[in-house]
């Protein structure tokens, strides 16, 4: 599978309005329709991958716009490319390849901008059953939208103004004159799939098509016959008719994320996802697309209406695979049901086997649509690979991965023994080298971002010398996090280091403590465990943290004060640090 | 023992049985009128007035009502925040009822936990507290420190997975002593809980702090002694992510040699009780 060809693709040619349209269909005819509409400069092609992943469930319809691809462009080209002209297209193409049953439709950048029409107007209602926007908000909302900011402008909205304003300069450039023909016919047509590569970090896979040059600019005419009159005077009923799922990439060089704040207001059945990628989501998350695309249009099917997560993070997390280790108690059982409460499928490792049942039984009641439990030692390399195997081959590929399994040592360095040494290295740090290694690995080699958490702890830059074992195990994943984020950035896949601090969880009544016997071992675990139950901090902030540290791809999130205390310290008073290392802990 | 002294033992136990059924009644007549936009304190007010018209004329505590996270106590800082509040109860939500009535001598508190429509949360929860209630009895059975069967259910929440919310009562208590009141006609009320009680309460703190035992069994060192024989009223309260359960009923505490008489719960009939037998 190439990123440019459409494999396996039926082709007709519609006629509708002066135009001939090259529409190609895959999958079954039988199943629901989704018809996939491009952007500018785009031509259908732009949908290969996502297109690819629907056709197994659906009958997938692309079409050309007029004037782009394969289809051919309206003479004079001055006032063929209206929202109306559009609307037309679309209806052709709908009742030709679905002449019985209302289609799901799927806009990107312009392809969405005109599907706002669409799924707007009088005249196709009932014969749209959903809406999948991204990236190219509604004309006349954003009309609205600049009014009210106008209307009334308050510092933020005036930066939100300006922030949208300086964004758009591309639509004033498009409405000079015969300039970006000239420019797209020329230089920029030719650098423009080098341009995507490095700005926009799709996959260089022979797209875009060789057509590029005329469908840009043939499609600077969408800008200059619409942007301006319905700015100008946006429609007051642009209410959609169908179920609107919108699907905001974060990292938007053109479009900011506030267009779509009063949304709401417009569509009274709006599922909101968002997800850290650039402008071109349909090239560079062509699995995420596909799975919340075929979620959707299968919910709204089915006829039961979409009940969103009640988490925090829904819109974010919605759908997506999250492992986490360590999951059987403590901060790992706490982020998985965080992670289930915003609607992610959860995959809760532990060596614990009832825990990691438990946990994975609970993530379900919460809210996660699938959660499963694997009773894995995460020191265990062998287990560690058969793992991995395992999930990519019936879970998929993992998207945010949460290294938490770790176990605690105290006592003195002399009373630690090689055995002590090997123990708390090979669960806190080589587990997580097992876990970047492995799922990371795949994450890297799928090329459509993801994210790590891995567990380290204050303790990894406040020494002691109750815990050097501990504090190095957890120094070394922390720097461990710091190189592979710096490795990963390229890829859009961030990793975040997490130092907690003092957390009420069992990985007292676990410690084991170096140079005493059994008796007082038991002593120190009942005595550690009071002390930090009085502390009282709980781990489902620690799991709110983590959940926060991906959603804004935080690099060293220390949690608890002391946590934040000691980091700040260890930048600033560092000696006064290294006096408190040499106090000894109330035990 | 001779027969009238257990004659008059079970007459008592029939008395405190009676009163126990009623508040069950109550909580089930009440959560059978709940419905969406109800208060905590209309909840409250029909707790209250459904038992007046029954008789019960004093109380132990007055009834409370907590509805969605605040069954989990969710930033529950000082005492005050028990007390019925404006929240409204919305379909789905959980919601717990609990009240003390004094019905002729005889108190009750028992706790009721239940939600408007489905929430397959709570109804884990629910069903996660069968363990706590055969854990209890069996412990006080052993004759284990009350401290130490305290931290033997707070090892099964963690294991379940569910926070300690009993903690968050006044003194973390997972039960108290409950007794007989005397009925006056005047019956005074303290931050809603009934004097007559409260004096009762008093007197065996004072008692047992002479004699090495507290009627508040609760976490603390003061609790690190074998059950005393009395009626205690046991509330495990489970939370778990802004979701609550508890039940509450009453646990016969007796100095007989036989594990089966040392210990019972009053009265196994009760809505919790019935739910799990039905769901095996």
């Amino acid at each position: 599978m190439t990123g440019m060809t459409l494999e396996n693709a039926r082709e007709r040619r519609v006629r509708t309005g002066g135009v001939e349209l090259c529409v190609a269909e895959l999958g079954e005819p039988g199943q629901p329709t989704v018809v996939l509409v491009h952007g500018y400069p785009d031509s259908k092609e732009v949908w290969a991958q996502v297109a690819a992943r629907l056709a197994d469930r659906f009958h997938v319809v692309l079409y050309d716009v007029r004037g782009h691809g394969r289809s051919t462009a309206p003479r004079p080209l001055r006032g063929g490319f209206t929202l109306e002209k559009l609307t037309d297209d679309f209806l052709a193409v709908v009742d030709a390849v679905s002449p019985d049953r209302p289609v799901h439709l799927v806009g990107h950048d312009w392809g969405s901008v005109q599907s706002w029409e669409f799924a707007t107007v009088a005249r196709t209602e009932g014969r749209i059953a959903s809406f999948t926007s991204m990236s190219g908000p509604s004309l006349d909302h954003f009309g609205h939208w600049i009014n009210t900011r106008l209307r009334r402008p308050t510092p933020r909205r005036v930066g939100q103004l300006l922030g949208q304003g300086a964004k758009s300069w591309y639509v004033y450039a498009l409405h000079t004159p015969v300039l970006p023909e000239l420019a797209w016919r020329g230089p920029l047509g030719k650098v423009w799939p080098r341009v995507l590569e490095r700005f926009e970090r799709v996959p260089g896979d022979g797209y875009p098509t060789p057509s590029l040059p005329t469908d840009a600019a043939h499609g600077a005419w969408l800008y200059r016959d619409n942007v301006r009159s319905r700015l100008r005077r946006p429609r007051a009923d642009a209410y959609a008719h169908a179920p609107v799922q919108l699907i905001t990439p974060l990292g938007d060089a053109f479009l900011s994320e506030r267009l779509y704040d009063e949304l709401e207001q417009w569509v009274p059945r709006l599922t909101r996802r968002t997800l850290p990628a650039r402008h071109w989501i349909p090239r560079s998350r062509p699995d995420q697309l596909a799975a919340w695309i075929g979620e959707f249009v299968t919910a709204n099917e089915s006829g039961r209406t979409v009940t969103a997560p009640s988490g925090k993070y829904a819109d974010r997390f919605g759908g997506q695979l999250v492992l986490v280790t360590g999951a059987g108690s403590g901060i790992g059982r706490a982020t998985a049901y965080a992670f289930a409460e915003s609607g992610a499928r959860v995959i809760a490792v532990d060596r614990d086997a009832d825990g990691a049942a438990r946990t994975a039984e609970m993530s379900r009641l919460l809210g996660a649509p699938e959660a499963w439990a694997e009773t894995v030692d995460v020191s265990d390399e062998q287990a560690m690979e058969k793992l991995a195997d395992k999930v990519a081959a019936a879970y998929g590929v993992v998207d945010v991965l949460v290294n938490n399994a770790g176990i605690g040592l105290s006592g003195s360095f002399f009373d630690t023994t090689p055995e002590d040494w090997k123990k708390v290295l090979d669960v806190n740090l080589w587990g997580v080298i097992h876990g970047c290694r492995l799922f990371g690995g795949q994450m890297a080699e799928r090329g459509q971002g993801g994210h790590i958490v891995n567990t380290a702890s204050a303790a990894a830059y406040q020494p002691s010398k109750a815990l050097p074992a501990y504090s190095t195990s957890k120094a070394a994943v922390l720097m461990l996090s710091e190189c592979l984020r710096a490795e990963l950035a390229g890829q859009g896949i961030g990793v975040s280091a997490i130092c907690p601090g003092f957390v009420n969880t069992n990985i007292t009544s676990t410690a084991r403590f170096a140079g005493v016997d059994g008796a007082e071992e038991k002593r120190r675990q009942k005595r550690t465990a009071r002390l930090y139950g009085l502390r009282n901090y709980p781990p489902e902030k620690v799991a709110d943290a983590i959940l926060r540290a991906v959603v804004r791809n935080e690099a060293v999130v220390p949690v608890t004060p002391e946590a934040r205390g000691a980091h700040l310290m260890s930048r600033f008073t560092p000696r006064a640090l290294r006096a408190i290392a040499r106090m000894e802990p109330p035990l | 023992m001779t027969t009238a002294v257990a004659g008059e033992r079970a007459a008592e136990l029939r008395g405190f049985r009676k009163v126990q059924r009623l508040a069950y009644e109550c909580a089930e007549a009440v959560a059978a009128r709940l419905e969406p936009g109800v208060t905590e304190r209309e909840a409250a007010r029909m707790q209250r007035e459904w038992l007046r018209e029954r008789g019960v004329r004093d109380w132990f505590h007055l009834p409370f009502a907590w509805f969605g996270d605040r069954t989990a106590f969710v930033n529950f800082r000082v005492p005050l925040q028990f007390f019925p509040t404006d929240r409204r109860l919305e379909p789905g939500m959980p919601f717990i009822l609990d009240m003390a009535p004094v019905h002729e001598g005889f108190t009750a508190d028992i706790g009721y936990s239940g939600s408007l429509g489905l929430n397959p949360v709570q109804d884990k929860l629910m069903d996660d507290l069968e363990a706590h209630r055969e854990l209890i009895l069996r412990e006080v059975r052993e004759r284990r420190p009350l401290r130490a069967i305290y931290e033997d259910v707070d090892r099964l929440m963690v294991r379940q997975g569910y926070a300690n919310r009993h903690r968050a009562y006044p003194f973390g208590v997972i039960a108290h002593k409950v007794d007989r009141v005397r009925e006056r006609r005047w019956s005074p009320k303290l931050f809603g809980f009934g004097t007559q009680s409260l004096k009762g309460l008093a007197a065996d703190a004072l008692h047992g702090h002479r004699e090495g035992w507290s009627p508040l069994w609760s976490p603390y060192r003061f609790s690190d002694h074998p059950p005393q024989p009395g009626l205690w009223a046991v509330e495990p309260h489970l939370g778990f992510r802004g979701t609550g359960a508890k039940f509450e009923e009453i646990l016969v505490v007796t100095d007989s040699q036989d594990p089966e008489e040392s210990a019972f719960w009053l009265d196994d009939d009760l809505p919790h009780v019935r739910r799990w037998a039905e769901g095996k």
